[in-house]
């Protein structure tokens, strides 16, 4: 194959930012996708791409997990079973990844998180924190990355309120577009909170409200609250993706080729380990190709990235018995709640009016480390929002917990509170733990004979305190919205993490970001420490999780790296960090 | 004189007529006109011949998917078969490499090439009152700047007897004008050169002029009267009016409106389609400001003097009835149901983005071809520079009947104070089942 100068494995959001740079920087390179081409003609055409039992249900845009997928297991010692249906997280497949398919909460990380450790040590003192938490700061502070997650929001064309969080890092301009309206439910939300004393603001929403065209002179069409935006492309190229903000500058370019149904199974490196010489992938017709490479940006969402690593022998694999190595280390999830308002035949909230993130309300006031820990015992926090996704017939039907499941008792109880229900969540921060990790498994392997990759993760205390306590503010919010009754579902102490529920698509870790190559996979440019030549992105790279969608913060990274490697990498080459 | 007698006379006649015709156009081909000197070439007129290029849209014909910029060989469908597209890069063997400005300017201007007479697919036409100096420029970025290709011509799909090329230049010699300078006789410098622009190298009357019974252009210029830009049909589209007429033209557009719907596409009024999608991303688009400027000055100057429908008022009727849960017109809910997430109920689209129905001259207009194959075939926007994201919207051909096309047509085109006639189900049928 022709050498390039650059191969970039994966063409979800990071992958088509960097696509964009490095093309604009002269670069000639290619996009291995593993998934198909995809794009809003033909694939998210209305009305058929509004089938919530093929895309919600089925899963028509993810990855099929029967040829790739992850093994589970809660603690070392247990043997790991693959993730053979979805539930817990979705893997996206194809042009734009599961950036094709997500909601668009389009979130600044708080300032605080972002050097985490220090913060708590500085507030709270070093015994605050769990001996077993092994959570770390970035390295980058949020002023840096400022500049980036502006830019990001002009990209896919954010909408909100300057200002409007109180606990929000300084933004150098207000957000590109105005928020839509709050829908019902989240009038109702927003008027509770600001009773109960709290700031509400509209969630930061990649569901363009207007015509849009952003920086790249690319236009985008005014979301018109379907109900289906998570699990499903956008027909109304309203919702930010790859495919409605990036992709089309980067059709016809001559230095830029995509090639799909490219399976990578490894980074191939140099006689040295130091040096990576391109990738090796299986093409569309099943062969084996090696593509040589100058340089390889590793964007395979964060469980891939990870995996890829290990595969390639980059970076040391994390032992968690001995605390050594980086690869694999810090995995990090969410933990989240649900309390669910039933209001009387009254109240019409009529939940097919709805959006991923457009008309949606937030108070910040529970995260990061926005309020005083101190006597809560607990390192991190939660989002509280409201609004409505949609109302979808399968899986949007919000049922009180003792209404029946089947049959004319459970039809009467959809007839009585579908339309008259809404629902406040918590996205909460998940800390990071020696002993939640991730590695190759010993047993699993993929459709092409590869390993799969090892996930080991449950809860540990910390996050059941973090639960406890914002989901009983989120019920006194639900509770003041004064509704005939109340179902709340949060984690307790003895739940284990359960796979078959969705929780959210945010999993974080494995190839973090930080000061050292010690602590690190990766330098602050998102730079492979071990191999120079190699970049990765995505959440892999957070040393801990937050309680935002981590999508800005992605971008941001991003954009940042790509930032530093056009001013001084492509002209010098080597390690942007000395160790 | 008997009968036998009159038909092999009437028959010599005849054949020596057509034997002297013959060698007259072959004898006339080979003398056609004076030709423009060749000037010293600069990088400025090879420049200047590469803007030309685009104005004359050369690519849209001469360059075919995948292949080398200008080597031609895209297929083309006429009445009598399908002619392939010449190779015009500066080639020896296959192109144009040994071409005079001489033979250039024979092909360009007066429709003649290696000696015979070019199929007007070609719209050598237009093409002729292109000034001596915008000839050479053109001849010097063929010549200097396009990369040869050597890709051979492919023969034409015509069968014997209509593949012989002399009736072409009966046809020539009674329907085409012989070339001549540009002229117009005007102190206003913008409308000069829009006019040549439009009349010349933009070859708009190729599309938008209605053709007469021998398939010429019925005007070639304002002043051959007001059919010129008049709207026609086109490939089974409508290409709509460019007069500064009633509601069925772009009489309701502003100069700026066209200069903008040149360069990007669309505007506050409509978007472009089928191909008028090509015209705008090889050619429109690269209209220098002051150009498109000039062009939309000139149609605004093209007004109509016959009594029409009137300028169009919007009506805001439609729209209240349907914000009112009132979707008992023909098609509303067919509408509501398939189009209103884009179009909005008011009809007013998203500007730039999803096109407006209301006052719309491609829904106002009579000819109801184009919006029934649109709602049958879907379409997607043009790519330009600027505009780089492309909008598409999705067939539903599968998804309605004839009936339903018919009754949501007649609804966009009653609605909103567009005034266009009913539509019926036989007439959809009839646009399902042509060949395309």
């Amino acid at each position: 194959m022709k050498p390039v100068d650059a191969v970039i494995i994966g063409y979800g959001w990071t992958g088509a930012i960097m696509a964009k740079e490095l093309t604009d920087a002269g670069l000639s390179v290619l996009v291995l996708e593993r998934g198909p081409e995809r794009d809003t003609a033909p694939d998210f055409e209305y009305p058929r791409i509004a089938d919530e039992l093929k895309y919600a249900v089925r899963g028509d845009l993810w990855q099929p997990l029967a040829g790739e997928t992850v093994t589970i297991r809660h603690k070392p010692g247990e043997i790991a079973v693959p993730y053979r249906q979805y539930g817990s997280f979705i893997l996206g497949n194809g042009t734009g990844g599961a950036g094709a398919h997500w909601n668009g909460q389009q979130w600044r990380a708080s300032p605080n998180d972002l050097r985490i450790r220090s913060v708590y040590e500085e507030r709270y003192g070093k015994k605050f924190i769990p001996d077993d938490m092994s959570i770390q700061d970035y390295g980058i502070s949020y002023e840096e990355l400022e500049p980036y997650f502006d830019h990001f929001e002009k990209v896919t064309g954010v909408a909100g309120t300057a200002g409007g969080n109180p606990f929000e890092g300084k933004r150098s301009n207000p957000f590109p577009q105005q928020p839509m309206p709050p829908i019902l439910s989240s009038q109702l939300f927003a008027k509770a909170a600001r009773e109960l004393g709290y700031q509400p603001f509209p969630v930061p929403a990649a569901n363009s409200t207007a015509a849009y065209t952003n920086p790249y002179g690319v236009r985008m069409g005014p979301c018109n609250l379907c109900g289906y935006c998570e699990g499903f492309g956008c027909f109304l190229y309203s919702k930010a993706a790859p495919q409605t903000t990036i992709i089309p500058v980067l059709k016809g370019r001559s230095n830029l080729q995509v090639r799909h149904n490219s399976y990578v199974t490894r980074i191939l490196l140099d006689s040295s380990g130091k040096l990576a010489t391109g990738v090796r992938y299986i093409d569309a017709n099943g062969k084996q190709v090696d593509q040589p490479a100058a340089m390889v940006v590793l964007a395979s969402f964060q469980m891939n990235n990870v995996r890829m690593l290990l595969l390639s022998g980059i970076g040391k694999p994390y032992d968690p018995v001995t605390g050594k190595g980086v690869v694999g280390k810090n995995y990090a999830y969410q933990m989240v709640s649900s309390s669910t308002a039933f209001f009387d035949e009254s109240v019409n909230m009529n939940p097919f009016i709805g959006a991923g993130a457009a008309g949606q309300q937030a108070i910040d006031d529970y995260n990061a480390d926005h309020f005083d820990h101190g006597k809560h015992g607990f390192v991190g926090g939660a989002m509280i929002f409201a609004g409505a996704t949609g109302g979808r017939p399968i899986v949007q039907m919000p049922l009180p917990p003792d209404a029946p499941r089947w049959g004319s008792g459970w039809k009467s109880a959809v007839r009585k509170h579908y339309a008259h229900s809404s629902s406040v969540a918590t996205m909460g921060s998940v800390m990071s733990y020696r002993d939640r990790y991730l590695d190759l498994d010993p047993t699993y392997r993929d459709a092409h004979g590869v390993p799969l990759l090892r996930m080991t993760f449950d809860w540990h205390p910390n996050e059941y305190k973090m639960t406890a306590f914002t989901s009983a503010r989120a019920g006194e919010i639900v509770s003041a919205m004064k509704p005939q009754r109340m179902s709340q579902h949060i984690l307790k102490p003895g739940d284990s993490y359960d796979v078959r529920v969705y929780q959210s698509t945010h999993n974080t870790g494995g190839a973090i970001i930080g000061t050292n190559p010690s602590n690190s996979v990766l330098n602050r440019y998102s730079q492979c420490w071990d191999v120079p030549n190699v970049f990765v992105f995505g959440a892999s790279s957070f040393p801990q999780n937050i309680g935002y969608n981590p999508t800005g913060l992605v971008a941001a990274l991003t954009y940042f790296a790509a930032a530093k490697i056009r001013s001084t990498y492509l002209k010098t080459g080597g390690a942007l960090v000395h160790a | 004189m008997n009968k036998r007698t009159l038909f092999i006379g009437a028959g010599s006649v005849l054949v020596i007529g057509l034997l002297t015709l013959i060698s007259a156009t072959r004898w006339s081909d080979s003398h056609a006109g004076a030709h423009p000197q060749a000037p010293a070439v600069s990088t400025a007129t090879i420049a200047r011949g590469a803007y030309l290029a685009r104005l004359g849209d050369c690519a849209a014909c001469h360059s075919a998917p995948g292949q080398a910029p200008y080597s031609g060989g895209l297929r083309m469908q006429t009445p009598i078969g399908a002619i392939y597209t010449s190779n015009i890069t500066p080639d020896r063997q296959h192109g144009i490499g040994n071409y005079t400005l001489a033979d250039f300017d024979r092909a360009l201007r007066f429709g003649v090439a290696n000696g015979h007479t070019l199929y007007p697919a070609m719209p050598y036409s237009a093409y002729s009152s292109t000034t001596p100096e915008d000839v050479a420029a053109l001849y010097a970025y063929f010549m200097h700047e396009v990369q040869p290709a050597a890709v051979a011509r492919r023969d034409n799909d015509i069968p014997f007897p209509l593949s012989m090329r002399w009736p072409l230049t009966i046809w020539r010699w009674a329907v085409a004008p012989a070339p001549r300078a540009f002229q117009m006789q005007t102190s206003d410098a913008m409308l000069r050169r829009g006019a040549y622009i439009v009349e010349g190298l933009g070859h708009c009357g190729d599309c938008h002029t209605p053709r007469g019974p021998s398939l010429q252009v019925r005007a070639l210029s304002a002043a051959d009267g007001p059919a010129y830009l008049s709207g026609a049909i086109i490939d089974g589209w409508h290409a709509p009016s460019l007069r500064n007429g009633d509601r069925t033209t772009i009489g309701a557009w502003s100069e700026a409106d066209i200069a903008q719907f040149l360069r990007t596409g669309s505007n506050r009024h409509g978007i472009a389609f089928a191909s008028m999608n090509e015209v705008v991303s090889n050619s429109t688009q690269f209209l220098s400001s002051d150009d498109a400027a000039a062009v939309a000055h000139f149609l605004k100057s093209l007004t109509d003097t016959g009594a029409g429908m009137g300028r169009y008022v919007y009506d805001p009727a439609t729209s209240l009835a349907l914000r009112n849960g009132d979707a008992g017109a023909r098609g509303a809910q067919l509408y509501l149901d398939n189009c209103a997430a884009c179009h909005r109920p008011d009809g007013k689209g998203y500007q730039g983005v999803f096109p407006a129905l209301a006052g719309n001259p491609v829904v106002a207009a009579a000819p109801s071809d184009s919006v029934i194959r649109i709602v049958l075939e879907g379409m997607k926007t043009a790519r330009t520079d600027s505009t780089p994201a492309q909008f598409s919207m999705p067939s539903f051909a599968q998804r309605l009947s004839d009936q339903d096309v018919a009754d949501v047509a007649t609804f966009i085109r009653a609605s909103w104070g567009n005034q266009a006639a009913t539509i019926s189900a036989a007439e959809v049928k009839q646009q399902r089942a042509s060949p395309r």
